[in-house]
């Protein structure tokens, strides 16, 4: 297999990564009137863009390497949160409006006796942790040993993960299904026993979710740098013939898939303390659609570009919804049919083309690794 | 970065108040005219030189009917702009979902729409009605002669905490007046429903077991239009089976051919429709503001009428913006409201509101056709139904100063 | 107490049917005297003037109930009843009775009288036993339908006289169920078993009805009871028999719904292969087009034309949404034929831009558009069936659209190069195909259908930005269940989910039944991973 990354990767790596994990909480932690003191709510706020990016990188992995667009990747991120959340309810305990040791509110209100079997283990923390990656893992591994070796792809492929989300989304609006119906979970308390609304609990989840990324960035570089990846990449480009060559395509699609799946249910899982709440419009089909842009916009098969995507788009979101909350549909909408028109390979190409017209050498190089549609 | 774009210079000669209503998503449909009647009320409140000598100036975002997205954009308002007040969200997981912001950064929200109640937040005053201020009294106006003695009720709903809330405090209610169960049907269809086929056949088959049968509908916003064309095309008449509706006012009906929906009825605490020299200038002012003599005027703009009107008659009572001071101010704030009678700010955040029932009118607008003789006070719990919040009190004065407690949290000191 | 009402209203009514009583001098002054009475605040009051207005017999109380019930009667500050109609920002008031003008007066001057649900029930019932000796055949029969669904005794007298003068078979069908069913509470037994007899042959939720409303009066002859019991229980099996016809009527028009809201993608994604986000905004706007126009016809045309926009629509959406979709495809699409899972990304975009437009524009509230006459109401095909006319002519409209549109497919030459071009772009370019023109304009028709899609949407649902964010994943379920690509496969797609989704709803809920449908299409796709019916050509090969 070729290097996790050259020595340039590495040092570009560990600075940001150093930047980020050291940089942002000590300006935090600045006092309040100082100017370089940065506000207590942008610290959560950087956090969601790290859960954003780690989800980005996830649907990278299976899009930009192996060729499957998952148009339901927003479910995988939504379950790895319901299962933080259902840790965090159980936390609350009697601290509830109900006052109820064991049930969550929304459960007294509804008239349930006992906790359902599914909820059983969540007062655990290890239990959920395990249920964090298990439950998008087992779910994507069904769903991805059913779709690939019937040789679903394409946009049948995107159109039924699609249908995926949708069909969680109405579910979990139910609210006989126990997960608390369209309010979902909120009004969390602690996670591990310390209080979430504290400044040195957001740092931490903060540096949690960064080193989050930065973990789930090796993964996927290891992934993408080893035979497999290897494999998976000439199984986008052409996959009839790398069936014909004899190698067991579904089984190279199944793991990077399942593989992706926990990832995104990390990021879910991170993302839900940090927000505060988890509804089920996280599973809405429209929230996928959008991490596939954050992946085009970043650059898709790049994993660097997947990261950057998610986080420019986030940003100018935050951003604009609050300078100009009348046109900023506009403003998106128009920069996502402007990247795609004139910046098809994302902002990690357009600074590849931009470095290539000064090196020539480089130019070719790129010409090699020429990203097929 | 620049610190500048996190820290952005205090302007001390404006007070900043914040508007939290999603102008993009599902929700615009109801959300962008709240946002407006503020920014009305607040160039009229500069008009006439502003609060404690400083211009008000309102900071608009979008959170575009995302719900954490609410969460962020709360934040932002309460840390980055330092809003003393901010008036917003529609939807009870908008609420919620904002809560923790505001309890941690010691903000004020001004909650304009009716709601499930079993809440009552420090820093949240509760403009809306509870459901002791709306389902409760549309009910025994049903059940009542004038509303045709119903005895037979169907619950329709959206799949969310506000009808389910709603519906099971109705269905103690009926209990307690001897309707049984197998006289009470309860359904649940998903937001944005818009095949009513299978519902209104089942409410005709179940209107056919020779009792009056009323339907009481917690159907929420995209929901209603096709429900309504379908019962209209039915030909279900309210003389037979009468709807009675708690999310439909003057703005979803300007949404919909009334024509064939008149007597249907809706429960508010405000309609346009109502005679008062009061509304008569909301009227004309949000006409002339909207620059459009068709907009009509709904509920909850009344209660953010009344929520503004309160949150500067406590600043000038408290003569600062402090929240702290201000929240403390609001308690006892009397506006007149729109209809005519008193609202009056409660210890437990909720208002004073008259309960109206109206008939909808071919043009659109409601009849009123019955009104409780006085306000009524905004009930946090429902103590008298549910047995879970049996003894419950919310109140936010000493010594009791609790959400929900049975004893208060301070001893008085003789 | 609104049965105390009838019962009364019938005694003066047949009292006056059999002897012809003339106006006593009086009878102005008491017509004058009960019509200052409807203004008083109390509602049984007005409903006691109603009552004796009804018992006058006076051919002016039919219009002056209905100006009651339409809200045209106010009470001026000196407390009389006046006509009053809006015109301008003032209302002109005229006599109640002789119509005679008064004058003008402000919206302060004059309280409209306020009627309730109570009081329209007994203006309903008065004018509707009026009605049965109407010269209008449609009266008569609404009379009728609305006596069979509330027997009284005291009606008996006044339907046996309609009975003996109705000519109309339909009408006298009703009138005998009506007669059945006011003899029903009587208190000869055989009289009663007789009614029963009557009444068990039919299949109406309202007779159904009046029979389980006996049945729960207690008190009955035990003859009468198994009588009724027995009736109950035929009619139950009839309605349930219906109620199986009625779920798949539904089903078929689910399904044309969906199918319409699909056709339009079916060609810009199933044919050309573009991941068109902004199929969903093209019915909006179709939808909005609408609304245009009818705005239009209210401004400028005159009034009795306004029925016709409906139809007028049609075109002005096609073509609206058909250049748009133009425009788009020149400006956008066409760069992205290589990479059709980024149109995804650029649709979307426009999607965005789209909506926010509208609301621009338009504001981000619902708009009203009215249902043409001939798309309210429906009609009662047997008991308890009731079809309503705007989800007939959308089902038959569908298949309509769809027989125009697999026309132009099969039959042009334009269709032609439609399915050389999407087949094989180069040889068909080779072969002198304007690819080029024929991309945009089939990119146009798919946006076109959309628009029509929107204008027969518009006459069910919401007129709303959103509205076409309901629909397209929706439609792009329907496409890829049926088949990408093949038009057949679309309509054999819309129409199974639709009735799937309905044959579930019942059993499962409503959104339980759509779940389940889901994951019934993702198992499907996975037996069939190009759908119910797979296209063989250079499309399938992607």
């Amino acid at each position: 297999m070729g290097p996790l990354l050259d020595r340039r990767g590495w040092i570009g790596f560990l600075g940001t990564g150093l930047v980020l994990i050291v940089g942002i909480p000590l300006l935090n932690m600045l006092a309040d009137d100082s100017p370089l003191h940065l506000a207590d709510y942008l610290v959560p706020l950087f956090g969601k863009y790290a859960c954003y990016a780690l989800l980005a990188l996830s649907l990278d992995l299976v899009w930009g390497y192996a060729g499957i667009l998952s148009l339901g990747h927003g479910a995988f991120f939504a379950l790895g949160g319901y299962a933080m959340g259902m840790y965090l309810m159980r936390q609350i305990g009697t601290r509830g409006v109900y006052q109820n040791p064991i049930l969550p509110d929304f459960m007294v209100f509804l008239n349930w006796k006992e906790l359902p079997w599914y909820w059983y283990g969540f007062d655990h923390f290890a239990f959920a942790a395990l249920m964090i990656v298990l439950v998008p893992g087992v779910l994507a591994f069904a769903f991805g040993w059913l779709a690939f070796r019937s040789r679903v792809t394409g946009v049948y492929l995107s159109i039924i993960t699609q249908a995926l989300t949708y069909a969680l989304w109405l579910a979990f609006f139910r609210n006989d299904m126990g997960f608390g119906g369209n309010n979902g979970m909120t009004d969390f308390k602690d996670l591990l026993g310390i209080p979430l609304q504290t400044a040195a609990m957001r740092r931490g989840l903060y540096v949690v979710s960064v080193l989050a990324l930065g973990l789930g960035f090796l993964v996927c570089r290891y992934i993408v740098a080893s035979k497999l990846g290897r494999l998976l990449l000439a199984v986008r480009d052409a996959q009839s013939r790398v069936r014909f060559l004899g190698y067991s395509v579904a089984h190279a699609q199944v793991f990077v898939f399942t593989i992706s799946a926990m990832l995104a249910g990390i990021a879910g899982a991170l993302y839900v303390p940090q927000v505060g709440i988890i509804n089920p419009s996280e599973f809405s089909p429209g929230n996928s659609i959008e991490v596939a842009i954050w992946v085009a916009v970043g650059g898709r098969g790049t994993l660097v570009g997947a990261v950057i995507g998610a986080v420019v788009i986030n940003a100018a979101k935050t951003y604009l919804t609050g300078s100009v909350p009348e046109a900023w549909l506009y403003v998106l909408g128009g920069l996502f049919v402007l990247v795609t028109l004139v910046f098809p390979r994302g902002i990690v190409g357009f600074v590849d083309q931009v470095r290539s017209l000064r090196r020539p050498r480089a130019a070719e190089k790129l010409a090699d690794e020429k990203v097929a549609p | 970065m620049a610190t500048t774009f996190w820290q952005p210079v205090r302007a001390d000669d404006t007070i900043k108040i914040g508007v939290l209503h999603s102008l993009s998503g599902t929700m615009a449909i109801s959300e962008t005219t709240l946002k407006d009647t503020i920014l009305m009320m607040v160039a009229d409140l500069n008009s006439k030189g502003g609060l404690l000598g400083k211009k008000v100036e309102a900071v608009v975002v979008d959170p575009a009917s995302n719900w954490p997205l609410f969460a962020e954009k709360a934040a932002e308002l309460l840390e980055k702009d330092k809003v003393v007040a901010v008036f917003g969200c529609w939807t009870s997981v908008s609420r919620k979902s904002v809560l923790p912001v505001f309890a941690k950064d010691n903000g004020l929200l001004f909650y304009p729409v009716q709601y499930e109640g079993e809440e009552s937040q420090r820093g949240v005053f509760y403009t809306g009605a509870a459901p002791n201020q709306q389902a409760i009294p549309a009910v025994e106006y049903l059940m009542g002669k004038e509303g045709g003695s119903a005895k037979r009720w169907v619950l329709e709903g959206t799949d969310y905490v506000y009808p389910r809330t709603t519906n099971k405090i109705l269905r103690a209610f009926l209990h307690l007046h001897g309707v049984s169960d197998d006289d009470i049907m309860e359904n649940y269809t998903p937001f944005g429903f818009s095949d009513w086929q299978t519902e209104v056949a089942a409410i005709k088959k179940f209107a056919s077991a020779g009792k009056k049968t009323a339907v009481v509908s917690t159907i929420n916003g995209d929901a209603n239009v096709p429900f309504y064309k379908e019962l209209a095309n039915e030909g279900i008449k309210a003389t037979e089976i009468p709807v009675v509706a708690f999310s439909v006012g003057e703005e979803e009906l300007s949404g919909m051919d009334t024509k064939n929906l008149v007597g249907h009825l809706a429960a508010w605490n405000y309609f346009e429709s109502v005679k008062t020299p009061e509304n008569a200038a909301f009227i004309k002012q949000w006409h002339a503001f909207i620059k459009n003599d068709k907009r009509t005027t709904n509920d909850p703009m009344e209660a953010h009428y009344i929520g503004f009107k309160m949150w500067t008659q406590a600043v000038l009572q408290a003569g600062t913006t402090d929240v702290d001071a201000v929240r403390q101010a609001m308690i006892g704030q009397r506006v007149k409201n729109l209809t005519g009678s008193w609202a009056v700010m409660l210890p437990n955040h909720h208002l004073t509101k008259p309960v109206l029932i109206g008939e909808i009118r071919p043009d659109g607008q409601f009849t009123v056709v019955w009104k409780t003789p006085k306000p009524v006070p905004g009930e946090a719990w429902a103590s008298k139904y549910l047995p879970e919040d049996k003894g419950k009190v919310a109140n936010w004065t000493f010594p009791w100063v609790c959400e929900s407690c049975t004893t208060p949290t301070y001893k008085k000191y003789e | 107490m609104i049965e105390r009402l009838r019962l009364s209203l019938f005694a003066l009514l047949s009292l006056l049917l059999s002897v012809q009583i003339g106006f006593a001098a009086g009878g102005q002054t008491r017509l004058a005297t009960l019509v200052q009475q409807l203004g008083a605040d109390d509602f049984d009051q007005k409903i006691a003037a109603v009552g004796e207005l009804a018992a006058l017999g006076d051919p002016r109380v039919v219009k002056l109930l209905q100006a009651l019930e339409n809200g045209d009667l106010y009470v001026t500050k000196d407390k009389k009843v006046v006509l009053a109609r809006q015109d301008g920002d003032n209302f002109a008031t005229s006599d109640p009775i002789s119509g005679a003008k008064i004058g003008t007066a402000t919206s302060d001057d004059i309280d409209q009288i306020i009627v309730n649900n109570r009081v329209r029930e007994v203006i309903d019932a008065v004018l509707g036993t009026l009605n049965l000796f109407s010269p209008s055949r449609d009266d008569r029969l609404a009379a009728a339908l609305d006596l069979v669904k509330h027997p009284s005794p005291a009606s008996v007298p006044a339907l046996q006289k309609a009975l003996a003068a109705e000519q109309d078979a339909e009408i006298k069908q009703d009138l005998t169920l009506a007669l059945a069913g006011a003899r029903l509470n009587s208190p000869d037994k055989k009289m009663q078993l007789a009614a029963i007899a009557e009444l068990a042959g039919s299949t109406d939720p309202a007779i159904f009805s009046i029979l389980s409303a006996l049945h729960d009066s207690g008190n009955l002859d035990p003859d009468v009871r198994r009588a009724d019991e027995s009736a109950l229980a035929a009619i139950a099996q009839r309605l349930q028999l219906v109620r199986i016809g009625m779920t798949l009527f539904e089903g078929l028009s689910l399904g044309s719904i969906l199918l319409l809201a699909a056709i339009g993608l079916s060609i810009t994604f199933g044919v050309m292969g573009v991941i068109n986000m902004a199929h969903g905004e093209m019915i909006m706007l179709g939808a909005y087009s609408t609304y245009v126009v009818q705005q239009l016809f209210v401004g400028y045309l005159p009034a009795s034309w306004l029925e016709a926009y409906l139809v007028v629509s049609l075109p002005v959406a096609f073509v609206v949404t058909g250049l748009l979709g133009i425009a788009l495809e020149r400006s956008v699409i066409r760069f992205l034929y290589t990479r059709p899972l980024e149109t995804l990304l650029a649709t979307w975009g426009v999607s965005l831009i789209l909506q926010q437009l509208v609301r621009t524009i338009f504001g981000s509230p619902n708009k009203a558009v009215d249902n043409p006459s001939y798309m309210t109401g429906g009609f009662e095909l047997i008991g308890g069936a009731f079809i309503t006319w705007n989800r007939l002519v959308i089902l038959v409209f569908c298949f309509l659209v769809l027989g125009v549109l697999a026309l132009v497919l099969k039959r042009t030459s334009f269709g032609l190069h439609m399915r050389a071009v999407t087949q094989n772009r180069d040889m068909a370019a080779t072969m002198g195909i304007p690819t080029a023109r024929i991309d945009a304009l089939t990119f146009g028709l798919g946006s076109g259908i959309a628009g029509i899609a929107g204008v027969a949407l518009s006459q069910i649902g919401n007129v709303s930005p959103n509205l076409g964010t309901l629909y397209i994943v929706d439609s792009f379920m329907v496409v890829v269940f049926g088949g990408v690509g093949s038009l057949f496969g679309t309509l054999a797609g819309a129409m199974s989910l639709g009735i799937v989704n309905k044959l579930l709803e019942p059993v499962s809920g409503a959104v339980l039944g759509k779940v389940v449908v889901l994951i019934a299409i993702i198992l499907f796709i996975q037996r069939r991973p190009r759908g119910l019916f797979a296209l063989r050509g250079r499309a399938a090969e992607n």
